[in-house]
């Protein structure tokens, strides 16, 4: 039988333990009478001879092994039927619990989410990130670098260890059905959901025969943008949509909540249909590689192997392919900063959650006392002390997991409103939910909890000096209770002041970056991201002349203070870091300072509200053919000229001069200086390893490189009325052409900015009015509209 | 009469299990049974025995029966399981080890006084 089993039959065995002693007793006394003692005097002899039956059976039940949770059940009911007598003592425990283990599940469960779950894909374990690896990349400065096209192919053909696929981010526009919108692409290689174990909702994957130049166009659509575009329609597998004015048939449905290096993605394609010079170039690494071990190799082997390809395409491709090498890593969810200051917040909750529990143990202190009289009597009776000290701590324990229970409530309702006030975006926010794990946490949370704060009450139960317990009728607190209640209260203080300290030093952080100057005044900025039409991209002269109409007719909007276009605006991230000297005897790449650099055109400094410090900024005269002209910013000026005076100076730039930018080695003229804009952030500007900024003029963009240009480009929009207002107002005229040339359709996204990353809001205008709520109150808040698209 | 002195820390489930490994029986023919075997030297208060045979229960060293004893009434047989069986020869043998040691060890102490 098991311990369980004499538990459930415990009423057959006590029948049958009372059956066994009475025949010993009936046997023993029979015999008794049978040498001759009287019946009385034999039961008598009989009952002496086994010793009191009561503590007989004590023992034999003791020696069932089910004691301790009889004990446990008995106590518990104890434990519920002593809280509902004292109903404002429990009402005051609970809530005190409540707080502190709802505050810590949320948190918990936030950290759970973020930082402990593995990547949604089959065995991430086994999932590693190819990096490529070169010694001129400084990966301090730039993160990991991707990988060639024709290099991941070799490696891909190469590799025994390794089942490798890769995408490459772009965009496009997706015209019909229904209104064309900037959607963001993915060009994969057929084998990607295979490597990631992702099925497909619906359809198919690519197949190998579609990864080739001219092979069918085929397109895998994201299960939001299925649902938003085509409301989730079964039918939509085999539909044909236009993409960048080509058309595609669907072949599949990504999964819900599918991501690709935390992002979503809107369109899939295959990328070997990509004809694009880049990709043929081994110097151009645009490839994202994930793969996953083979059966039964290590990720030491794969290194081993892809150290070894490496060095084969350096023989083979010395030109390009010189001191590059491959790195695996395992694949995990990139959260960026957020790491510290979560576990720092489950700290500052775990503190609460801690006073929380001395707060219960004074009150559970100052409640055992008044209950002196009753533990002495139990003593008295016969209870051991480890007994009484097991009785209280279950009834500790049984708050505790109330308090617990009202905490994985607390926070249910809670964790979501705490991930919308994060200011900016989460990372993997759409992973926090409360699971197995979560529950877990909070059951062993509030079971230690309960140990903690009953183990000094358990611990006084008395065992001597019964009856003076018994005669005080418990009225006076002893001095070593006045001691403990004394230690608690010190401890609390402590673990108080610990809190404020933090929390006084955050506000104080606070404080300090809201007097910070960002550099950019951003109160009723926009900055929409917009592409032009692939027969607009033609030839270079139809670029220029789409974005100056596109200017001039945007700063017609009613509401328009003024209007600029931008590559990289502040805050937002992109790669846009160049080596600069100061005389013509540049150094090797990897020894030149780094600077921001910006391609704007002349209102940019209007626009942004950022001051002009010396000389001039741009204006229409700056362009193709004339002077290359450059405004640096005061961090600049000072890193590259010192005291000197900088305006009519000039920097040597190698991006920015020899064959793909300009075709000649002329320097860059300084015409003017103005002031530095904090583009890592109010608060990590300081630390950024590259803080210099300098601006050039959008029209002096190389005829070459403006297609790409026009990829990159924002548009930074200053109201004279409150933006959300002005959204509103262009949301309105979304359906309707938003001026009046036929056939121009401007259609939007809408996105918070945070000084990191971007929350996306799609929708109509009137969603945005929702936002107001999360109004601007720090600095590096900003609204901005992603804009799809101008059919022209 | 001998003075009676306690019995040894573990030695009471032995000598059960002997008792029992002798064929199926009842907690009070044990208990006779041990107060014979012991000859009234060491003291095996009743009160302990029953408490003794539910824990062998428990351990599955020894298995129980409600059978009617010779007399007609029902009483509960305890018997010897296999795992009691292997558990009886093993402390069995312990035991014997035991006594031998410590006899040698007498000897020895005997041997160096003289």
């Amino acid at each position: 039988m098991n311990w369980w089993q004499r538990l459930l039959r415990r009423k057959k065995m006590e029948e049958q333990l009372e059956k066994e002693l009475r025949f010993h007793l009936e046997q023993h006394a029979n015999e008794l009478i049978a040498q001759g003692y009287s019946p009385d005097e034999a039961r008598r002899q009989s009952r002496l001879a086994l010793g009191g039956s009561e503590q007989v059976k004590e023992n034999c039940r003791d020696a069932r092994g089910t004691r301790w949770i009889e004990d446990l059940l008995q106590d518990f009911r104890y434990a519920i039927r002593m809280l509902r007598k004292q109903p404002g003592f429990a009402a005051v425990a609970l809530l005190t619990l409540a707080l502190g283990s709802g505050a810590t599940t949320v948190m918990f469960t936030v950290v759970n989410g973020v930082l402990l779950k593995p990547l949604p894909y089959t065995e991430p374990e086994r999932l590693v990130a190819v990096h490529g690896h070169s010694d001129s990349w400084n990966t301090a400065v730039f993160g990991q670098q991707n990988v060639a096209y024709l290099d991941f192919l070799d490696c891909q053909r190469s590799s025994r260890a390794l089942e490798m696929a890769g995408f490459v981010y772009s965009g496009g526009i997706l015209g019909e059905p229904g209104v064309p919108e900037y959607v963001e692409r993915r060009e994969i290689t057929p084998e990607l959901f295979s490597v990631l174990g992702v099925p497909l909702l619906r359809g198919r994957a690519f197949l190998p025969e579609e990864d080739r130049p001219g092979g069918a166009p085929v397109i895998i659509l994201s299960y939001s943008l299925w649902q938003r575009r085509f409301a989730g329609d079964p039918r939509t597998v085999g539909l044909s949509v236009v993409l960048d004015d080509k058309n595609y048939t669907v072949v599949g449905i990504t999964p819900p909540r599918f991501q690709l290096d935390g992002e979503e993605g809107d369109v899939f394609t295959p990328l070997g249909q990509d004809t694009a010079k880049y990709l043929q170039n081994r110097r151009a690494h645009p490839v994202n590689v994930v793969a996953r071990l083979r059966p039964g190799v290590a990720l030491p082997q794969a290194s081993a192997e892809l150290e070894l390809i490496s060095r084969q395409l350096t023989a083979q491709y010395p030109d390009s392919n010189k001191g590059r090498s491959f790195v695996a890593i395992p694949l995990r969810p990139d959260v960026g900063d957020v790491r510290s200051t979560l576990w720092l917040l489950l700290g500052a909750v775990g503190l609460v959650l801690l006073i929380a529990c001395v707060n219960v143990a004074s009150l559970l202190l100052a409640r055992a006392v008044s209950r002196d009289r009753e533990l002495a009597m139990r003593v008295a009776l016969g209870a051991s002390r480890g007994r009484l000290v097991r009785q209280c701590l279950t009834e500790s324990a049984v708050l505790g997991l109330s308090g617990g229970a009202l905490g994985v409530l607390v926070a249910e309702v809670g964790f979501r409103p705490f991930v919308q006030l994060w200011p900016g975006t989460l990372p993997r926010a759409e992973e926090i939910q409360l699971d197995g794990r979560v529950l877990l946490f909070a059951l062993t949370a509030s079971l230690v909890s309960g140990l903690l704060f009953g183990l000094a009450p358990a611990l006084r139960a008395p065992v001597r000096e019964v009856e003076q317990a018994l005669r005080a009728g418990g009225r006076t607190l002893v001095a070593s209770s006045r001691r403990l209640h004394g230690g608690f209260v010190i401890s609390e203080i402590a673990l108080a002041v610990v809190l404020l300290v933090a929390a006084g030093m955050l506000g104080r952080s606070l404080l300090r970056l809201s007097s910070l100057n960002p550099g950019v005044n951003t109160r009723n900025v926009l900055v929409t991201r917009m592409a032009l039409s692939p027969a607009a991209l033609a030839h270079p002269e139809g670029i220029r002349a789409a974005w100056q109409d596109v200017l001039a007719r945007a700063r017609r909007v009613p509401g328009v203070h003024s209007i600029a276009a931008v590559d990289t605006f502040p805050m937002r991230q992109g790669e846009n870091q160049l080596g600069y000297w100061n005389t013509p005897a540049v150094p090797p790449e990897n020894q030149q300072p780094l600077a921001l650099a910006t391609s704007v055109t002349p209102d940019y400094l209007k626009v942004m509200g950022i001051p002009l410090l010396k000389g001039r900024f741009f204006d229409d005269h700056d362009r193709r053919g004339s002077d290359a002209v450059i405004v640096i910013d005061e961090v600049l000026a000072q890193q590259a000229f010192g005291a000197e005076e900088p305006v009519g100076k000039r920097l040597w730039i190698p991006e920015m001069s020899g064959p793909n930018w300009s075709g000649g080695n002329d320097p860059l003229l300084v015409v003017g200086v103005v002031g530095h804009v904090r583009h890592w952030g109010l608060a990590r500007d300081d630390q950024a390893p590259v803080r210099a900024q300098f601006y050039y003029p959008f029209a002096q963009v190389p005829d070459g490189a403006l297609r790409r240009w026009s990829e990159l480009m924002s548009i930074a929009v200053r109201t004279s009325i409150a933006p959300l207002m002005w959204l509103t107002h262009c949301g309105a005229s979304c359906a309707e052409p938003l001026v009046e040339r036929p056939g121009i359709k401007l259609c939007m996204k809408f996105a918070l900015w945070s000084s990191s990353r971007v929350i996306h809001w799609r929708g109509s205008g009137s969603s945005c009015c929702s936002l107001a709520f999360l109004r601007p109150w720090l600095c590096c808040w900003r609204v901005s509209a992603f804009t799809a698209c101008w059919l022209t | 009469m001998p003075q009676k002195s306690d019995l040894p820390q573990g030695t009471l489930d032995l000598l059960i299990l002997k008792i029992i490994a002798l064929g199926p029986v009842h907690g009070y023919a044990i208990a006779q049974r041990l107060e014979q075997v012991s000859r009234g030297v060491v003291q095996v208060p009743q009160g302990s025995l029953y408490p003794a045979l539910h824990r062998l229960e428990n351990r599955g060293l020894l298995a129980a029966d409600w059978e009617d004893t010779e007399s007609g009434r029902e009483a509960k047989f305890y018997r010897l399981t296999r795992k009691g069986k292997t558990q009886l020869e093993t402390e069995a043998a312990s035991w014997q080890r035991l006594i031998d040691a410590v006899g040698l060890v007498l000897k020895l102490s005997e041997g160096g006084a003289e």
